[in-house]
């Protein structure tokens, strides 16, 4: 200790005898500028944007009727009652018990008998993008020669996610742009010609980036494929109460897939539905055939998160375990969860109202028909550039807009824009101009 | 098409889980509330129309993880549990590194209780950050790293990704490693704290040991060290401990520290830091960064992961960052860049919270000033708790042996010497907890405890073979 505290002085005076050899040349040399993120580079693009009159439609995070972001009431009552008194320990590597429970009750049901089986291996996870990792790292090491099938178009970030987990990608059809609807008739084709045995990958609710989610009945025949075919359903979840205001109702396709006796794999984020965005929360569950095998599975699965992250963040842990934990706090949620979904849909009607109004060449109905927090707009990449560049609406290239981004006090002049940029009566309709805005 | 569905079966799972084994396995599961029955005609469709559905009584599907090993149990968390699991009333729990005050109750820093309540004052909005993190944090965490007015940063020259901790930045590190640097070998102290292979073996980067802790001095072999170094093919990683190595407690001298700069440069090798304890070995943040700063300023390119969970007690809220010092400013947009893309995949950005407390005490003089105090007390403690250890030991023992490296370590952990025979003794007889490599804790020791820890260390070390 002495000799370290005397020399201090010395120590860091001191030139290397060697003489400060300075690295002439980089070992980074060879490391390329990424490219933007597309989501996320349009809030960045947003952001430096001086116009008075921008707008954004780009990255999906809630907004109020004045364009601010919200934090829910029950959110900030659940932080003034846990503000100061928990101590921070490391969490488990698996989470915060109480909440992978409650999250399990709300995907699963309040009585779900797998819950009582103890049949789910579930962990905490990093928001739906942690969640969506684990299980392609999962799936990679215990299914190396599996391929995932993603539908197109969906959240960019997946490509991603499989990508570096090593797991390569399949897809199958899903948007249909001469309709703005769903390809169910290609979406069936491609799930009976995969091999037997394929994983897919399925937005639960509230499709990204097309806001189409098949019919009750179409999941009901998609359940019945994917059984015959023995595929393994793997659902993405982040809009749970946040599509229709009923968390329960946005439940629908994995009940029926439960009913049906499918073992499925799901992640869950709080980013939207409360409003936890920054705190990265979400779960991981994975539906076995024993409580025995979801031991296993939930051990295998903490060998994959310790090198990652050692153990899940604690704060929005907290959060959700408080409000969900909590009678009170839950009915507030509910209200609050229905008051943002009912804002999109009042937006969507109006959005459509007034894109009718001006007499547009083309139909509009896919607004209304679509759900949760993105529309696809149908506007091609160049009417996208269009109007960022002409009207300061800031969106991503494939045509999504956000709902969230629009308020009574814009949403004429969204609508004035598209109006525009579309006057030709020419949208996008075919898949190349989908696909290729990646 | 019930064929079908057994050929599905066969096909995808393991030999052994065919649906026929399946049904003969401890009976029929109960799923969806009925029993497991085959429906022999599939293609009459239970499609759901208005009124009652036919019910869809078809095979379950045979899971896609049968088969799959139970994982063995975290070493280190092990120990907890197990402590935990102890009914005595002298247990001792010297595993896991979480800091302990006197009384041995877990401790929240006043300073980061005030930032919270400064936070909740506020009314911070709960929007993500950037890929790379909150900038405020990743500003501080740069300059509490190098000092506020190192040329390094002044130039432009740190890339600074907020990361999930030590291990999420060390992740990162590992994986811009293994994209950019292919075939590069990364070299890690033996031993070395646990978890440093499991995120090298995952980022699949090859890795070897260099020699570090020397059995016969319980000190560093620092020859063998420099040897291992030397010997690795030109170009290789290599982890270094910042300050409060782990798990021996044994860090080279400022001269050594040269000595293995030396090295590093003559082979062209790229230092990989993991600084976990910056303020809280020694009680000064800038001595702690001396072995990092020395580096920098003799103009090499460097990695360094660091971690707020035990000097500012942030351990739950996974806070820290990875830096990459390079040689140049464009250079370091480039590796930040590409940084941010390795995240994106992972968790798409970093949580907030932790990184608005730092920021908060960092930025704000009076709060910075009391975490710099509340540091000194922690690191104070534990040095108060070697030395008492160190005079109770040598008090009792009359071997002649020489307990000194107790005060020549530093940092949450010492290296006893103990081998594992000797550290179950410490267990299994004293209800003393600790790893199987003879690390303790000295974060979980109180003064009041040192006498009875003397008592067992001097037990197994003499009486266990």
């Amino acid at each position: 200790m002495a000799i370290r505290n005397s020399l201090n002085g010395q120590f860091l005076r001191r030139s290397s005898f060697a003489g400060a050899r300075f690295m002439s040349s980089s070992w980074f040399r060879s490391i390329e500028p990424a490219p933007k993120d597309p989501i996320l580079g349009v809030t960045e693009a947003f952001l430096a944007d001086q116009s008075p009159n921008k707008v954004n439609v780009g990255v999906g995070a809630y907004r109020d009727d004045n364009g601010k972001p919200v934090v829910l009431e029950c959110v900030r009552e659940a932080e003034r009652r846990i503000a100061g008194g928990q101590f921070m320990e490391y969490l488990p590597i698996g989470g915060s018990i109480k909440m992978v429970e409650e999250s399990l009750k709300l995907a699963y049901g309040d009585n779900s008998e797998f819950i009582k089986d103890k049949r789910i291996a579930a962990v905490q996870a990093l928001s739906g993008t942690g969640a969506c990792r684990l299980f392609a790292a999962f799936q990679q090491r215990f299914h190396p020669n599996s391929q995932i099938y993603i539908p197109v178009p969906t959240w960019a970030n997946h490509h991603n996610i499989w990508r570096d987990a090593g797991v390569p990608m399949k897809t199958f059809r899903y948007y249909h742009p001469e309709s703005k609807g769903l390809d169910f008739a290609g979406l069936m084709d491609d799930m009976k010609n995969a091999p037997d045995g394929s994983f897919f990958l399925l937005h639960a609710c509230a499709h990204n980036p097309t806001g189409v989610d098949p019919s009750e009945e179409q999941w009901r025949e998609i359940s019945f494929q994917i059984k015959a075919k023995g595929h393994f359903p793997f659902f993405d979840m982040a809009y749970q109460g946040f599509a229709s205001g009923d968390p329960e109702r946005d439940a629908k396709a994995i009940r029926i897939f439960l009913e049906d006796g499918h073992l499925i794999g799901l992640a869950q984020s709080y980013a939207k539905n409360m409003g936890l965005y920054g705190q990265r929360v979400g779960c991981l569950s994975v539906l076995c055939e024993d409580e025995k095998q979801a031991v296993a599975v939930k051990s295998q699965l903490q060998l994959i998160a310790r090198p990652m992250y050692s153990n899940p963040p604690l704060h929005g842990a907290l959060i959700v375990s408080t409000v969900l934990g909590d009678p009170e706090l839950k009915k507030l949620w509910l209200n609050e969860v229905k008051v943002m979904a009912d804002r999109i849909i009042g937006m969507r009607n109006s959005l459509r109202e007034n894109l009718e109004k001006r007499n547009s060449p083309l139909t509009w109905h896919h607004i209304t028909d679509q759900i949760g927090m993105f529309c696809y707009s149908g506007l091609t990449p160049e009417q996208v550039d269009r109007m960022t560049n002409e009207f300061h609406i800031y969106m991503t290239r494939n045509g999504r807009i956000s709902m969230a981004g629009i308020n009574t006090g814009n949403v004429g002049y969204v609508a004035d824009a598209i109006h525009e940029v579309t006057r030709s009566g020419y949208v996008a309709d075919d898949m190349d101009q989908v696909t290729k805005s990646y | 098409m019930a064929s079908s569905v057994l050929s599905a079966a066969s096909h995808s799972f393991s030999p052994s889980s065919s649906l026929c084994s399946r049904q003969t396995h401890k009976g029929k599961p109960k799923i969806g509330g009925n029993t497991l029955r085959f429906n022999k005609g599939l293609n009459s469709f239970p499609h759901a129309r208005s009124s009652g559905r036919i019910s869809m009584a078809v095979a379950v599907n045979v899971s896609r993880f049968e088969g799959i090993p139970m994982a063995p149990p975290d070493p280190i968390l092990g120990v907890s549990e197990a402590f935990k699991a102890d009914t005595s009333d002298v247990k001792l729990n010297l595993g896991v590194g979480a800091y302990r005050t006197e009384e041995l109750q877990p401790y929240v820093l006043n300073v980061v209780k005030k930032a919270e309540n400064l936070m909740l004052e506020r009314g911070d909005n709960k929007e993500y950050l950037p890929i790379e993190g909150l900038a405020a944090f990743n500003k501080a965490t740069a300059e509490l790293l190098l000092g506020a007015g190192n040329p390094a940063i002044k130039q432009q020259r740190v890339a600074t990704v907020q990361g999930l901790s030590g291990t999420g930045s060390l992740r990162l590190g590992a994986a811009l490693i293994e994209r950019y640097f292919a075939g590069a070998k990364v070299l890690i102290s033996a031993p070395t704290w646990g978890n440093h292979k499991n995120i090298f073996n995952d980022a699949r980067v090859p890795w070897s040991e260099y020699r570090y802790y020397d059995p016969k001095t319980v000190g560093l072999d620092f020859e063998g060290m420099i040897e291992d170094i030397k010997s690795a093919p030109e170009g290789s990683f290599v982890v270094l401990h910042g300050c409060a190595h782990n798990p021996t407690g044994i860090d080279p001298t400022p001269e050594q520290w040269e000595k293995i700069a030396d090295v590093i440069q003559e082979k062209n090798h790229i230092p990989f830091f993991d600084v976990a304890y910056q303020g809280f070995a020694s009680g000064s943040l800038d001595e702690d960064a001396a072995s990092v700063r020395l580096f920098v300023a003799r103009g090499m390119e460097v990695l360094v992961a660091q971690s707020y969970s035990k000097n500012l007690g942030l351990y739950a809220e996974r806070i820290g960052a990875i830096n990459v010092i390079s040689s140049s400013p464009e250079s370091a947009a480039r590796v930040k860049s590409q940084l941010k893309r390795l995240a994106r995949p992972m968790y798409s950005n970093p949580p907030v919270h932790g990184a608005r407390i730092v920021a908060d005490v960092v930025g704000n003089p009076v709060l910075f000033n009391e975490w710099k105090a509340e540091m000194e007390m922690m690191a104070g403690r534990i040095k108060n708790v070697r030395q008492q250890l160190y005079n109770s030991i040598t008090s009792k023992d009359n071997s002649g042996k020489d307990w000194s490296f107790i005060l020549k370590q530093i940092g949450m952990f010492s290296f006893t010497g103990l081998n594992k025979d000797q550290s179950d003794n410490m267990t299994n007889k004293w209800h003393v907890y600790m790893t199987k490599d003879g690390r303790i804790s000295l974060a979980g020791l109180s003064l009041a405890k040192c006498e009875y820890l003397a008592d067992a260390i001097i037990d197994s070390y003499h009486n266990v073979s």
